[in-house]
């Protein structure tokens, strides 16, 4: 699948802005400038950017607790994304969700649930919802290999295939469910396995390389934007940091130096400049400045955030209800 | 000018369902056995023929996904009734319940708002039927302790109707408790007669009732009897006994556990100074446990003796009918705790 040069330099902007919003993350982390836990998607980019790229705006997605690249390559401004792990007034949900809780119905981000396997059956009632109003907005469903052994995951699994809605699953198997490895939770190799025992296809691909999850998920959603069911796609990828900011040693208790290290060298943002290059599609000192624009754009939300008021103690109960 | 009839709950719950699926096209209900069969206790008879099985859906035994579907759907535009066959199924969807659907509008900082109602049939069918451990349950109190759910609970036809209604309008999400004894009364003399209040003239119009109003169902100066669901009607079976003893028993039904009418509560409480809560579910932390904890907060300076709750046992729903009597709350517990609170003897 060959893609124009514009669209290549949005997802590989979209690959930087979630590398570098997470860096950026860690350090405010560091110095305790994030109050709650975070859960990196640093190593995943090329997942959410190669799947998110395949949508329109009125498209949805649902997350997960690893969600800051979804919503970023999803839309998300990271201003408000940034407010909100801050805690802030101006964040996307007034700083009552944080990182595991961001939603945005203006685009499309319908949320992120910090209960693994949770999202799966909504993201089928999405489905239903597009459906049942005749529009043809498809509804991408992030999850992790750890959420395939849930019920939900059954569930939802089984009523989007019988009911043939436009959703796309995409499983991203990073391989371990904190430190569980996959291989110590199913005997498939392969979860999408799973997929022909629900009467739904499946695909695999390699979840380093944002171009062939880009050209797998695109013919996922095309299917179910005409109506012909949902899709499990799994992409096989790896987390470079650690479950969550404090997992010690970035997961080397559970997991090599030596594994660690041979994903590391799959970076799937490198990788996709790489080849901008090599097929002469940009330059690099384009791709060197789109990396010092993603800087400043970083600089500028963590500047937001910081200047945001704190929401205040009397709002403690605001929201919980519309009536 | 308005039809008023006389209705059941069970026919109340389904003509409210129905005048709102006309209403608003948005709106789908999903359950187990929902479409032709009509919903095990009959509350959905006849709706999928009007409305088609695009509205009114037949689903898979998965509650998880009923409740998942539902909730996804109300995110993105439709409005949704679950429906559960029996609330002892409630664990199964419990996640999505507490987690999901109860925490979304406020975690996400009121972007979104999350309009499903859950209905979940509760409760004793004893006589009836003996549904034994799993099929018997009275949950209700479970929810009262999840911030973000509406939980009504309705006695009568009337209610059930204006109240279904309000929660389908209302934009949040809803747990709307059916006691499965009020499903029986057309379809049973024996329970009709003692307990006429199962069977009322209903409105044929459209009409919401808000939630947090309790209602008082019986007016009384002598002691508040606060009772929800079935206990409502042996409540009144009571008053109506010891009212030939000269005791003037009022009782309220608050209609809606989530939010809790305190006003109506506190004031007949000044009044009568005297408070027996009669709930149907396990008494340690049920619902009557928070309505007298509400009571000692709120109106302890008007009290002449300490409140006195009448509820289940704290063991399961035993399936012998001599035990299951003695589980769940009769008339003759509320009797002798009006009594006791009265400083009075048989």
């Amino acid at each position: 699948m060959e893609l124009e040069k514009q669209k290549l330099l949005l997802m590989y902007r979209n690959m930087l802005r979630i590398r570098r919003f997470e860096e950026r993350l860690a350090e405010e982390s560091a110095r305790g400038n994030i109050p709650g836990l975070l859960h990196l998607y640093v190593g995943e980019e090329a997942v959410a950017v190669g799947a998110c790229s395949t949508l329109r705006k009125d498209d949805y997605i649902t997350s997960t607790h690893r969600g800051h690249g979804h919503c970023i390559a999803k839309g998300g401004d990271l201003r408000k994304m940034m407010a909100e792990l801050f805690g802030k007034e101006t964040g996307y949900c007034k700083g009552r969700g944080g990182s595991m809780h961001i939603a945005a119905p203006d685009i499309g981000i319908v949320g992120c649930s910090a209960i693994a396997g949770a999202n799966i059956p909504i993201a089928a009632g999405v489905g239903l919802s597009s459906k049942l109003r005749k529009t043809d907005q498809v509804c991408i469903s992030f999850f992790g290999d750890g959420a395939s052994n849930t019920g939900a995951f059954h569930e939802g699994m089984n009523l989007a295939a019988l009911w043939n809605l436009p959703v796309v699953y995409v499983l991203e198997n990073n391989l371990y469910a904190i430190s569980t490895p996959a291989v110590r939770s199913s005997k498939l190799r392969n979860i999408s396995d799973r997929a022909a025992g629900y009467g739904m296809r499946a695909a695999v691909v390699d979840g380093m390389d944002a171009l062939s999850v880009y050209e797998v998920v695109s013919d996922a959603v095309a299917r179910a934007r005409k109506g012909e069911g949902p899709t499990l796609v799994e992409c096989k990828t790896y987390r470079f940091r650690g479950h969550h900011e404090g997992d010690p040693k970035k997961g080397e208790i559970y997991r090599t130096k030596q594994e660690m290290d041979e994903w590391e060298k799959r970076d799937p943002i490198i990788r996709l400049g790489e080849k901008m290059v090599k097929e002469h599609k940009a330059a690099q000192a384009e791709l060197n400045a789109i990396n010092q624009e993603t800087m400043r754009e970083i600089e500028d939300a963590v500047a937001f955030a910081k200047q945001s008021p704190s929401p205040k103690p009397e709002d403690a109960s605001t929201y919980l209800f519309a009536s | 000018m308005s039809e008023t009839r006389e209705l059941d709950f069970a026919e109340a719950i389904r003509e409210a369902i129905r005048q709102e699926m006309l209403r608003d096209k948005t709106l789908i209900l999903m359950g187990e056995d929902v479409g032709k069969f009509g919903g095990i206790f009959g509350c959905t008879k006849g709706l999928q023929a009007e409305f088609g099985e695009e509205r009114i859906r037949d689903t898979p035994i998965s509650e998880t996904a009923i409740l998942g579907a539902s909730i996804g759907a109300a995110l993105t535009g439709m409005h949704c009734i679950a429906e559960l066959e029996f609330m002892d199924f409630i664990g199964c969807p419990m996640d999505q319940i507490f987690n999901q659907m109860a925490k979304i509008r406020y975690m996400f900082g009121g972007s979104m708002n999350v309009p499903v109602v859950l209905r979940a049939p509760a409760g004793s069918r004893y006589p009836v039927a003996c549904g034994a451990a799993q099929h018997s349950q009275s949950l209700e109190a479970w929810f009262m302790h999840v911030p973000g759910l509406k939980v009504v609970t309705p006695s009568m036809p009337y209610d059930a109707k204006g109240l279904l209604i309000n929660a389908i309008r209302c934009g949040d999400p809803v747990l709307f408790v059916e006691h499965k004894l009020l499903y029986y009364a057309k379809r049973m003399a024996s329970l009709r007669g003692p307990y006429p209040t199962l069977i009322q003239k209903v409105p044929e119009e459209s009409y919401v009732i808000p939630f947090g109003k309790a209602d008082i169902k019986r007016p009384g100066e002598d002691i508040t009897v606060v009772a929800t669901m079935m206990m409502v009607h042996k409540a009144l079976r009571v008053a109506e006994e010891l009212a030939k003893k000269g005791i003037s028993m009022e009782v309220i039904d608050p209609r809606t556990l989530v939010p809790l009418d305190k006003q109506t509560i506190v004031e007949s409480v000044k009044k009568t100074g005297k408070v027996v809560v009669a709930s149907e579910d396990a008494k340690t932390a049920g619902v009557g446990a928070e309505i007298a904890a509400m009571i000692m907060e709120e109106a302890f300076d008007y009290l002449d003796a300490p409140v006195k709750r009448v509820s289940g046992l704290d063991v399961p729903i035993p399936y012998a009918p001599i035990l299951e009597s003695t589980v769940v709350p009769q008339e003759r517990h509320i009797r002798e705790a009006v009594l006791e609170v009265l400083g009075q003897k048989e």
